[in-house]
């Protein structure tokens, strides 16, 4: 992780094109400030989020993943969260096996004009990456 | 396998290289595997730069492409479009977002601004190495629009689709089209008044056969998606027979025992349950309200033409494309805000629309002569935070002051409130003898042609007064006489008061307050919790959600002109989604693996769509996805024990090497 800037962590966010990708653009435009280390890739529906892409990151030195969820707002049906919840618990529970902190996967329903809740949920989640990292 | 790439690195004028050292970025990914040049550009979106990118996919023989630029809601399908123009399958082109998501996001930071850039370019570059050219899909589209709300701008984009060949249901909740101008007299800056400009409308809405007008109307249900939308509509009945005899109309109305709070007037006079339209409202036939109806009956005994054997009904509307003009509120302030509902003379803008509509020779309000106005300007709009502005709000025996608390969340200018109020100022000067008006605004914002009117109320001898940004006047009441009082700024801080006879709150407009709709249509609201577009230049009629279009005050503050100047290009791209009969859809879509299937059934249970079928290949019982159904949601990809399923485009491989290039350390 050589010539980043170690305030931060290494995060990878999932985002959905849809809901959490407008939210995230918003909190740039609104010029709200996160950790610059902090990576979008987004997918058309955070249900659709294999657990092997989040461990995948692990792997290549993310510090933490997180799933910028659809909620109740997906526009592909109201299962999604229950859906996302069951996706994160699976992976929670591989991590635990590969020894992996399961706190260092996150997920928030991020709606589609929830920038500031955006922004302050990866802040908290950046500090607390970084004290665990420290301890 | 793309091997000859062209990288486009944007300065988006200076918004990204402002902090984002775009040279820099070009130089660390050049050498990248697969790239051919990369090069950075000022505008990537002009025309030239296009026009560039064009030729040197043609010249260099390029197979994909990158731009890094603005976030893709604003361009990804220009890029792609112009790979199609050279020739080029357009899902060989990949974007990436280095303007919202990197410039603008870390403006604080321009070295993490710039590696950030990097990587994410470096990602872009990664996935369209792996992309592969992919057809569309295409579902058939069905040529109808639903229009929902029946005021200004509902009717117009109606008329406007309808002139296209485009059949319309106008669906409208309330038993009269015409919405709020149906409620204005003279409107500014035309003078035409509000029941000419709907009569128009309804006249041209009923000259065209392919308009289904539906009032009483109310969504209930939505289903489907662009191209098939369908929705369940209840509509109520009006419980009286369309050709029903005016005159023991009347008698009926006169015996009905009920009455109710007229919101048409805003309140300030009543109605009865059974009630006849006022003469701006179409269709002109009468109504009962029977929400208010006891069924006392004592209509039925005086009028034949009552019919409460009349059914509510459903109605199903199939349409490939919904509209949304379900326009606004006016502001309803608090009691005691600014001596709303505390003082007796204190009303709003649209109250004192309808009393000078209603007063005729002379200006009146509860029986009182009125000659000095008071006009408290930006009642809902411009509010700051709480604290910022003095509460006020005192009162002792005979001295009274009411609270000037302007704290809120509507941040936003109504845009409309100057204008209308200077312009029903000045017709009521002109309409009545010995009218005195006064203006306490916090800056006037008479925008453009509108100008003229505050040019005029000038001329006439208005009196402005402007309020310090958080030192809104008072109002107060003593010995039974009501004064406005401010802290002037053009008079330098003087403290001026006005004696007056009614004071007008010059509200602004919010979001409808029952606004089921929007969540039906599961619509995203902006800042300011009117119905949000995708961009407010590039995509204005457009929302998230694919197939429908939002237009008019629904969308946010908007006069009668603006209004339907957004119908008319919602009305357009609302028909563009259903003129061809047709639409091209992403065709990002699962796809299962058939030598690794072992068919558990577990994605079929996780798709919300049915688009998962057990099938027998080779004698082997697999999983198939059905293409026209299947709506790429990925919904069964982590459910898979086996990780037979991907989407297309979001392959593993895909991914793992975009969350490879985001790791790579950048030297
Ligand atoms: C006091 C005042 C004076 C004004 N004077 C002027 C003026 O002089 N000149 C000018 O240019 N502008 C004026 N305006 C602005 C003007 O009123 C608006 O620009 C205009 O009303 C916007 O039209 P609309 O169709 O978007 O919304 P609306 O007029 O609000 O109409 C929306 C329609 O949708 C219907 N609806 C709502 N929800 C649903 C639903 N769920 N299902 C079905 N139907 C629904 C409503 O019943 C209504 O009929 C004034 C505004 C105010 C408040
Ligand atoms: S238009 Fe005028 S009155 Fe209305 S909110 Fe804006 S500044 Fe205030
Ligand atoms: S979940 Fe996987 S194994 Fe099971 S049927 Fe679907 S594709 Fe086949």
């Amino acid at each position: 992780m050589a010539g980043i800037s170690t305030k931060s962590a290494r995060i990878l966010v999932f985002s959905t094109e849809k809901i959490s990708d407008p939210a995230i653009d918003m909190a740039g435009l609104l010029k709200l400030h996160y950790p610059p280390t902090v990576y979008t890739i987004s997918v058309p529906c955070s249900s659709g989020i294999k657990p092997a892409w989040i461990l995948h990151a692990f792997e290549k030195g993310f510090d933490g993943v997180f799933i910028a969820a659809d909620g109740s707002d997906c526009t592909y049906g109201e299962s999604c969260t229950v859906k996302t919840g069951r996706l994160v618990s699976m992976t929670h529970e591989i991590m635990k096996e590969k020894k992996l902190e399961p706190a260092r996967l996150r997920m928030a329903a991020i709606c589609s004009v929830c920038s500031e809740a955006f922004v302050k949920q990866i802040k908290s989640f950046n500090q607390y990456l970084l004290q665990m990292t420290q301890s | 396998m793309n091997r000859k790439l062209g990288v486009y690195i944007c300065h988006c004028g200076g918004n990204i290289s402002d902090y984002v050292d775009v040279e820099k970025v070009k130089a660390a990914v050049e050498h990248d595997e697969g790239v051919f040049l990369a090069r950075t550009t000022m505008f990537a979106c002009s025309d030239a730069t296009q026009k560039e990118m064009v030729e040197d996919i043609n010249a260099n023989q390029l197979d994909g492409i990158v731009v890094a630029s603005c976030s893709p809601k604003l361009h990804l399908t220009t890029f792609r479009a112009v790979a199609e123009r050279a020739g080029l399958n357009k899902y060989n082109y990949v974007h990436a977002n280095i303007r919202e998501q990197v410039s603008w996001a870390h403006s604080d930071n321009k070295t993490g601004a710039t590696e950030k850039a990097i990587h994410l370019v470096k990602s872009a570059i990664a996935r369209v190495r792996l992309a592969e050219s992919l057809d569309p899909i295409t579902i058939p589209s069905r040529k109808a629009v639903a229009v929902i709300g029946a005021g200004i701008s509902g009717m117009r984009a109606a008329i406007e689709l309808a002139d296209m060949g485009c059949p319309v249901t106008l669906i409208e909740r309330e038993h009269f089209v015409g919405g709020r101008v149906a409620q204005w007299d003279l409107l500014f800056t035309t003078d035409q008044t509000g029941k000419e400009l709907v009569t128009r409308l309804y006249d041209d809405i009923a000259k065209r056969s392919n308009i289904r007008l539906l009032t009483g109307a109310e969504v209930i249900e939505n289903t489907g998606n662009i191209g098939d939308f369908t929705l369940k509509v209840k509509v109520t009945p009006r419980y009286i027979n369309e050709r029903c005899d005016e005159g023991n109309l009347q008698r009926a109305i006169d015996a009905c025992p009920v009455e109710v709070p007229d919101d048409f007037n805003f309140n300030i006079t009543t109605r009865k349950a059974i009630y006849h339209n006022f003469p701006s409202e179409y269709p002109q036939y009468p109504v009962i309200d029977i929400k208010n109806c006891t069924r006392c009956g004592e209509c039925e005994k005086v009028c034949g033409s009552i019919d409460f054997s009349q059914q509510e009904k459903t109605v199903e509307v199939k349409a490939g494309s919904v509209l949304m003009a379900t326009g606004f509120d006016p502001y309803n302030p608090s009691e005691g805000e600014f001596g709303y509902l505390q003082f007796d003379n204190v009303v709003t803008l649209p109250q004192f629309k309808r009393i000078i509509d209603m007063c005729e020779e002379k200006l009146t309000f509860r029986g009182k002569d009125i000659h000095n106005i008071a006009y408290i300007y930006c009642v809902g709009s411009r509010q700051v935070e709480a604290g910022a502005s003095s509460a006020g709000g005192s009162a002792t025996d005979r001295y009274e002051e009411a609270s000037r608390d302007i704290s809120g969340e509507n941040r936003y200018c109504s845009r409309y409130c100057c204008t209308s109020v200077i312009h029903s100022a000045i017709e009521t000067k002109k309409r009545f003898r010995a009218v005195n008006n006064y203006h306490f605004t916090r800056g006037i914002r008479t925008y453009g042609k509108q100008e003229l009117l505050y040019n005029e109320s000038l001329k006439m001898g208005d009196i402005y007064l402007q309020s310090y940004e958080n030192d809104p006047p008072s109002v107060i009441r003593e010995n039974g006489k009501t004064t406005v009082r401010i802290n002037d700024i053009m008079t330098a801080g003087k403290e001026i008061s006005v004696n007056a006879d009614l004071i007008v709150l010059v509200t602004g407009m919010v979001p409808r307050s029952d606004n089921r709709i929007a969540s039906l249509f599961k619509l995203p609201k902006g800042r300011d919790n009117f119905f949000n577009e995708i961009h407010m230049k590039l995509r204005p009629v457009e929302t998230v959600i694919d197939g429908v279009t939002i237009c008019g005050a629904c969308q946010g503050p908007k006069n009668i002109t603006e209004s339907v100047n957004s119908s008319l290009s919602a009305a357009t791209k609302s028909f563009s989604y259903v003129s061809k009969g047709e639409l091209e859809l992403e065709p990002i879509i699962a796809r299962v693996d058939a030598a690794l299937c072992t068919w558990c059934g577990k994605c079929m249970e996780a798709c919300p769509f049915d688009a998962v079928k057990k099938v027998v290949d080779g004698g082997k019982e697999i999983a198939a996805i059905n293409n026209s159904v299947c709506k790429g949601c990925g919904m069964c990809l982590p459910v898979c024990p086996v990780n037979a399923i991907d989407l297309v485009a979001y392959s593993d491989q895909e991914m793992e090497t975009m969350i490879n290039a985001l790791a790579e350390d950048i030297k």
